[in-house]
């Protein structure tokens, strides 16, 4: 990574990251932590989200459902603890790993089905499943149904970490996001990655080079599933509350709109959009109850003008001052991460083929 | 099982069907023809039903509402149509997706901020507040109503693309959108005239609706989600295929809802099915749309598209 502007930006960002609950319990300012907690959770969701939508070009309309699915184990686990005194499951040993299980296991059963369309049928379908697994949430009459279910107690890892607590919980949040980020790099940068990378632009040439795309894109399907059912997992315990709301379809449309804003397919552009989406939620709401008649407007002109997301004007700030031959070397660099281009001129952002014209091919299909 | 509570039940399937329907066959005509995943087709479902509520309250007379309100909601499609939409044909699904959503947002605050969070009901005209005798059951004349436009509705649109020089433009339009434009016909005249009769077909499944239920914020969501389902099962583009998927799924749902309970309560303990029910019945559409997807992942009726 070369010094320019997006990397000043983004290595501040994750440097006031790294220092906030200090500095908000220093200004008695306790509000911050939390919002930040819940912005990290997001990140780490929107990352998770970020593997299918922007390096795979899967524009999976159901991920709040993993979201949801995570929370539920630890919901569920929890109400166990004490409806039946089952102690060992409150454990986080036993907790993380079976939300990222469970949600994995859930996320290969559908995108198995998902995997084999493509274009506008995935996204309706992902959309379909997101809310079958909503409506089965809502169906959980024993585990609070419609009302969702309280969490008596945070998840117990051990005695020196107490999730309770808003800033450790705040540090476990960042840690497993930088985790995030650091296997999200390895894994767009290694073979795995490429093939993804690869389909995204054109399944068929991925095929006619010996690369099957659909076990590929099933394993990124399963790994981003199993990613935010973790994310899930630590939203439960901010919360300390678990409701199909998070499980919601808007969720999901909240999560994609994280990925866009942020800038598809770059490694920290999802960090940026959920920062971006909730400080303009949080802001747009102190201006009016009725923030989303702003919001709504907001993220069309976004779509019409605003391509290829934070990431990309970052990159166009800071883009003069740079040599052609730097200039050159990232252009390299960001189609090799399937980045979003500089500007309007760059690649569409959910890669359409070069097959464009015809009505299959527009989400990157063949 | 009681076979009048099976025919009552096949009745409100068919009729949710017909609502279905309604909405499906405007989503499949707009991506179809215009390539177009639009989410904010069930907010003119919303803004019908809406309408629909404030026209029969201004006029003391549903009927004279519904026929107010179906231009409007005409009408707003149309605006809709003009100042976003036609904007997004080019982009991507991503794009229209995330466009759509924000129109989702705006109305659904919009309606919160003039009409209230609370809803509006729509009480059923006298006239109507009948039963019919069908087979033998007393069945509601409104509900009878709604099958019977459904009825109109499909023949109306099959005579409409079958055998009109609109129709013939319609599946031109979907077969080759850039030959038809080559050939002459205004396309974008096209497009806004196809956008408003979804329009006008969505909003028609609204104000139907309301009186049996309530005018709502989300209730666009929820039927179209489920419109989504119908046109993966009866194959995106086709108005047959969202016919017969629409029927189906109606069917389903509703007879799920209602003997699936039971059905469970035979074969199971009365704990386990109590507790799987509720979440078995409501999954089972999607059941069905994967099985179909596993077996013909195009739908049941794919549409000849070029």
């Amino acid at each position: 990574m070369e010094l320019n502007f997006r990397t000043l930006v983004i290595f501040l960002l994750m440097a006031a990251l790294a220092l906030l609950p200090p500095v908000a319990m220093w200004v008695d300012e306790p509000f911050y932590i939390d919002l930040f907690s819940r912005v990290l959770i997001h990140a780490i969701a929107a990352v998770s989200l970020n593997l299918l939508l922007g390096y795979g070009g899967m524009v999976s309309f159901g991920h709040a459902a993993y979201l949801g699915i995570g929370g539920y184990v630890v919901g569920i686990s929890t109400f166990h603890v004490f409806e039946d005194g089952v102690d060992w499951l409150a454990s986080g040993w036993f907790q993380f790993p079976v939300a990222a299980v469970v949600a994995g296991l859930v996320s290969l059963v559908v995108g198995a089905i998902c995997l084999r369309t493509k274009g506008v049928y995935f996204i309706m379908i992902t959309l379909a499943f997101g809310q079958m697994l909503f409506f089965t949430a809502v169906g959980l009459d024993v585990y609070g149904g419609d009302d969702g279910l309280t969490l008596y107690a945070t998840t117990d890892v051990g005695r020196l970490v107490d999730l309770g607590d808003e800033a450790t919980l705040y540090y476990v949040s960042f840690g497993l996001l930088l985790l995030m980020l650091y296997v999200m790099h390895r894994l767009v940068n290694a073979r795995f990655g490429r093939v993804i990378l690869g389909a995204r632009s054109n399944e068929r040439r991925m095929a006619a080079i010996g690369f099957a795309a659909y076990p590929y894109k099933l394993t990124a399907f399963v790994l981003a599933g199993a990613a935010c059912g973790l994310a899930g997992a630590l939203m439960a315990n901010h919360d300390e509350f678990v409701s199909p709301s998070m499980m919601h379809w808007v969720k999901s449309g909240d999560l994609i709109i994280m990925v866009v804003l942020g800038g598809m397919g770059t490694l920290f552009g999802p960090v940026l959009g959920a920062v971006a989406f909730l400080f303009l939620e949080e802001f747009l709401s102190g201006v009016t109850e009725h923030w989303q008649i702003i919001f709504g407007p907001l993220l069309i002109l976004v779509v019409l003008f605003a391509r290829g997301g934070i990431d990309s004007l970052l990159l166009a700030v800071g883009g003069p001052s740079l040599s052609l031959d730097g200039w050159l070397r990232r252009r390299r660099h960001d189609d090799g991460h399937g980045g979003a281009g500089p500007g309007p001129a760059g690649e569409d952002g959910a890669g359409r083929s070069d097959a464009g014209r015809n009505d299959a091919g527009k989400d990157g299909a063949p | 099982m009681n076979w009048l509570l099976l025919l009552e039940q096949t009745l409100n399937g068919l009729q949710l069907g017909t609502l279905l329907f309604l909405l499906a066959a405007g989503l499949t005509l707009i991506f179809g023809i215009m390539d177009m995943v639009n989410l904010a087709h069930g907010s003119l479902y919303m803004m019908g039903a809406f309408f629909c509520a404030t026209f029969t309250r201004l006029t003391g007379n549903f009927f004279l509402g519904a026929l107010l309100a179906l231009p409007a909601t005409v009408l707003l499609g149309i605006v809709v149509e003009v100042i976003t939409l036609r904007h997004l044909y080019d982009r991507n699904h991503l794009d229209q997706v995330l466009a759509t959503f924000g129109l989702i947002l705006f109305f659904n605050e919009g309606v919160r901020i003039v009409w209230g969070s609370a809803g509006l009901d729509i009480p059923l005209p006298a006239l109507l507040n009948t039963h019919v005798e069908f087979l033998g059951i007393p069945y509601p004349t409104y509900r009878m109503m709604i099958l019977a436009i459904g009825v109109v509705v499909a023949v109306g649109l099959y005579l409409l693309v079958a055998r009109t020089r609109v129709g013939m433009l319609i599946r031109a339009g979907a077969a080759n959108r850039e030959m038809v434009g080559a050939l002459g016909v205004d396309i974008r005249l096209l497009y806004t005239l196809v956008f408003g009769l979804g329009a006008g077909l969505a909003g028609l499944g609204g104000m139907l609706v309301a009186p049996l239920s309530t005018a709502e914020i989300g209730m666009g969501e929820q039927i179209l989600i489920l419109s989504f389902v119908v046109i993966v099962i009866g194959g995106i583009g086709s108005i047959r295929g969202s016919l017969v998927a629409a029927l189906l799924v109606g069917l389903i749902d509703t007879l799920g809802r209602a003997f699936l309970p039971e059905l469970l309560d035979r074969f199971f303990s009365g704990a386990v099915a109590s507790t799987a029910a509720p979440s078995l019945s409501s999954m089972m559409i999607y059941v069905i749309m994967a099985v179909v997807l596993a077996v013909r992942p195009q739908g049941l009726f794919p549409a000849n598209t070029g």
